[in-house]
């Protein structure tokens, strides 16, 4: 590099690096400490109890039970959401009946991919105030509604959907599903149509079925953009705190329930932190979420790594 | 055909810098909650002298003077903000001090810089979700000792303090190592509520065995109407019917067994397990209103509302919380809780106590009418004031007019808890043990839920208990 390109970088780098220290490192730098005492939160007296607090968070139910809730968000959540955007996407795309001249989506193409879009321009609040209204455990829920009147529920004895111990998680993660397919559809849809149609019409004329063209040649070149999906739905996995805890039974604060069934890390530290007043135990809780979503990250990024290919 | 790439020779390309930024999104979110909570204020001058402050007199003891300005700041809740415009009003009519008034929920965000600033308004309504905790501003020598408002003459009775003209132990939640620095002003009753005008219509009576409400229960499930409903989203709601049972059939000692964190508290106790299967048999007998396990409390008391069931758990701020849905006719009314065969304290016994926090700042500017505003608000004008507009009781004693109209609601919990007299308990564990109440309130959505049984729900108390009573701190608190 030339002479005074390093100062010139640095000039620029300065602030956002100076933004990113004060807002992002230094908080954590103090939970961690934070972590290490008995601090309740609402005067800055405490006391120094060493590794107290993370001895306790291994014995403690409802926060190993609500990290197992966030794996399976995990897993779920990137499976379920890029498998039916991937699906719509290439029916979207080139899913349409194979006619002279090549590949296309299938009728009204246009029109399904905005329809799929509209969940995402709606924050998480109004979902959960949405989702809430479809879920409503008596006969004014949308769902419990629909089944009275189709029969196949009791009306003295609706579903109530989100006081179901087997039945809340999965409640939350059509949640997601259904706001974020729209989303992953798009892009992926953009990805596709970045790969060359005579890609496909070569297939085509090799004898390639939709399904070999799928596996062959659309998913191996969407690769990075799925890649980038499984990312950003991991951090919605990790999270979920807005839709747990403004849609689940209260236990005590932030939702989680019935009885801790629908508890995640966040809703749990939340209620240590504020609740109960236990705000060193919640940033010991706080750094444990750190290390795990630094190792979630890096293991993302390291297996889904392969040759790109470009065109 | 596309060609494989050359990894690297440009650096960081495009998509991996969204990735890699979006890794570390990935970190940075979960850390975001504990941002804010690590800013701790500071800052501090010398304390004020209390300010303006002009000629006293009988009936200004204080010395408000004329023309000054009041900053008034209320938390604008269940109860709304239009009582205290009301006083504000009157006070600048009898006294000429007009008031600066903010109604928000937002008192840590608007006042915890004035606080540390040095500039606090001169009266707080601290309450709500985001109020700032008293024994915190105590602790930071920000609160005035509200001996000299509660030792002044009384304005209905200048004979009396306006200590002696309060309900007995309501002052108690504003006590900060002996000195009284909040005054808790708002009477809260507990219990079931029904409408009058459908118990007229179905000729029922007011129910006041456990028997004569479930007999109701069943004619209720008889026409398609729910017997109870309660807030289950929240089942703090359905535990506080739970815990007045126990406390109802067991007297107060079967109350403090479980404050004092008894190790019979729920098993071995008799009135838990008889209270416990009373609700259960609400439950099991299908007497719950459809679906109320999951709604949420405007839900189910809208439902309520709507004659979808005869009774519902609440507080005494019921009534204002529902205005907009209460139909006109409705007549609301307050029912303590019912008795179980062989119950310690009788029918009218409720659980009753004080909240919604009034503090003055000790660097208050115009001190002296703040006193003397604090002081008027314990008067029975204002206190009468309070009910019409916020349709709910003061800490005052026989504090309103019996001449005004209040709303259905109001004016049962009035004659309830003159019917009570001496007879009203509250239970202090919630303050002590958030995490226990909490496990507590998870085994009674349960129960309701008919996941588990009586039995289970008095071990998973008991369980909770135990576990708190390992606590060390726990031995702090104990109540005689």
């Amino acid at each position: 590099m030339r002479k005074g390109q390093y100062r010139f970088v640095a000039g620029f780098l300065l602030v956002p690096v100076a933004l990113y220290v004060i807002f992002v490192i230094w908080p954590y730098l103090q939970t961690f400490g934070y972590s290490l005492t008995d601090w309740k939160g609402q005067s800055q007296t405490f006391r120094f109890v060493g590794l107290d607090n993370y001895r306790k968070l291994f014995q403690d139910d409802v926060f190993l039970e609500a990290i197992w809730h966030n794996i399976l968000f995990l897993v779920f959540i990137p499976v379920i959401t890029i498998l039916l955007a991937l699906f719509f996407a290439f029916m979207l795309n080139a899913g349409g009946r194979g006619r002279a001249g090549g590949v296309q989506g299938v009728a009204g193409a246009k029109f399904y991919k905005i329809l799929y879009f509209f969940p995402q321009v709606l924050s998480l609040a109004i979902l959960a105030v949405l989702f809430n209204a479809v879920y409503r455990s008596d006969g004014g829920g949308l769902l419990n509604g629909l089944l009275i009147k189709l029969g196949l529920v009791d009306a003295d004895n609706p579903v109530e959907w989100l006081n179901e111990p087997d039945m809340v998680l999965w409640a939350l993660l059509l949640v997601v599903v259904w706001h974020g397919v729209g989303f992953y559809l798009v892009l992926f849809s953009a990805a596709m149509q970045s790969i060359p149609r005579d890609v496909y019409e070569a297939a085509l004329i090799d004898g390639a079925n939709r399904n070999q063209s799928f596996f062959r040649i659309t998913l191996p070149l969407l690769w990075d953009s799925v890649q980038t999906a499984w990312v950003y739905l991991g951090i919605v996995a990790m999270d979920m705190f807005v839709l747990v805890s403004s849609m689940t039974q209260n236990m005590g604060a932030y939702g989680g329930g019935p009885d801790h069934h629908s508890d995640v890390m966040s809703t749990v530290m939340m209620r240590n932190f504020l609740y109960y007043g236990k705000s060193g135990y919640a940033c010991a809780m706080g750094v444990v979420m750190l290390l795990l979503t630094l190792v979630l990250s890096v293991v993302t990024l390291r297996a889904t790594r392969r040759e790109r290919i470009e065109f | 055909m596309g060609s494989t790439a050359h990894h690297d020779a440009e650096g960081v390309g495009r998509r991996d810098l969204i990735k890699r930024s979006a890794a570390l999104g990935l970190v940075a979110a979960p850390g975001m909650g504990l941002l804010s909570a690590c800013a701790s204020g500071g800052g501090d001058d010398d304390p004020g002298e209390g300010g303006t402050k002009g000629k006293t007199s009988k009936d200004n003891p204080f010395g408000a003077e004329k023309g000054s300005k009041l900053d008034v700041v209320v938390f604008k809740g269940g109860y709304g903000d239009d009582y205290a415009k009301a006083w504000e009003a009157d006070f600048s009519k009898k006294l000429g001090v007009t008031s600066t008034h903010t109604g928000t929920q937002e008192i840590t965000g608007k006042l915890q810089p004035r606080f540390n600033a040095g500039n606090p308004p001169d009266l707080v309504d601290d309450s709500g979700a985001q109020k700032i905790n008293i024994d915190v501003l105590y602790k930071n020598g920000q609160l005035l000792d509200l001996a000299g408002v509660l030792d002044a003459p009384s304005v209905d009775d200048p004979a009396k303090k306006v200590r002696d003209t309060l309900i007995p132990g309501t002052l108690d939640p504003g006590l900060q190592e002996g000195k009284i620095v909040a005054l808790n002003y708002i009477y809260t009753v507990w219990g079931l509520w029904y409408s009058g005008k459908l118990f007229k219509e179905k000729g029922w009576q007011e129910p006041k065995t456990w028997a004569d409400f479930l007999a109701i229960c069943k004619d209720a499930k008889s026409q398609g109407i729910g017997g109870l409903a309660h807030q289950g989203k929240y089942p703090y709601y359905i535990n506080v019917a739970i815990m007045d049972l126990i406390a109802k059939k067991g007297g107060l000692d079967a109350m403090k067994a479980i404050d004092n964190l008894d190790p019979r508290a729920f098993v071995g106790s008799d009135a838990a397990q008889e209270a416990i299967e009373a609700v259960y048999e609400v439950v099991e007998k299908g007497y719950l209103m459809p679906g109320t396990n999951g709604l949420t409390h405007t839900e189910s008391q809208t439902r309520w509302n709507q004659y979808k069931a005869v009774f519902i758990t609440s507080g005494s701020w019921l009534e204002n919380e529902q205005l907009k849905q209460t139909p006109t006719d409705f007549d609301m009314k307050f029912l303590p809780m019912p008795l179980l065969p062989g119950s310690k304290l009788p029918f009218e016994a409720i659980r009753a106590g004080s909240g919604e926090p009034f503090v003055i700042p000790a660097k208050a500017k115009n001190r002296a009418a703040a006193q003397e505003f604090m002081r008027r608000m314990l008067s029975k004008e204002w206190s009468t004031l309070f009910a019409k507009q916020a349709n709910s009781l003061t800490i005052l004693k026989d504090g309103v007019d019996p001449s005004v109209r209040l709303r259905p609601g109001t004016q049962s919990t009035v004659e309830a808890s003159k019917a009570a007299g001496g007879n009203t308990f509250r239970y202090l564990y919630t303050e002590w043990y958030g995490e226990m109440g909490t496990a507590i309130e998870a085994a009674s959505n349960e129960l309701m839920s008919k996941r588990i049984q009586p039995k289970e729900w008095l071990k998973r108390c008991q369980a909770a208990v135990d576990k708190q009573a390992k606590d060390p701190a726990s031995k702090k608190n104990h109540r005689d």
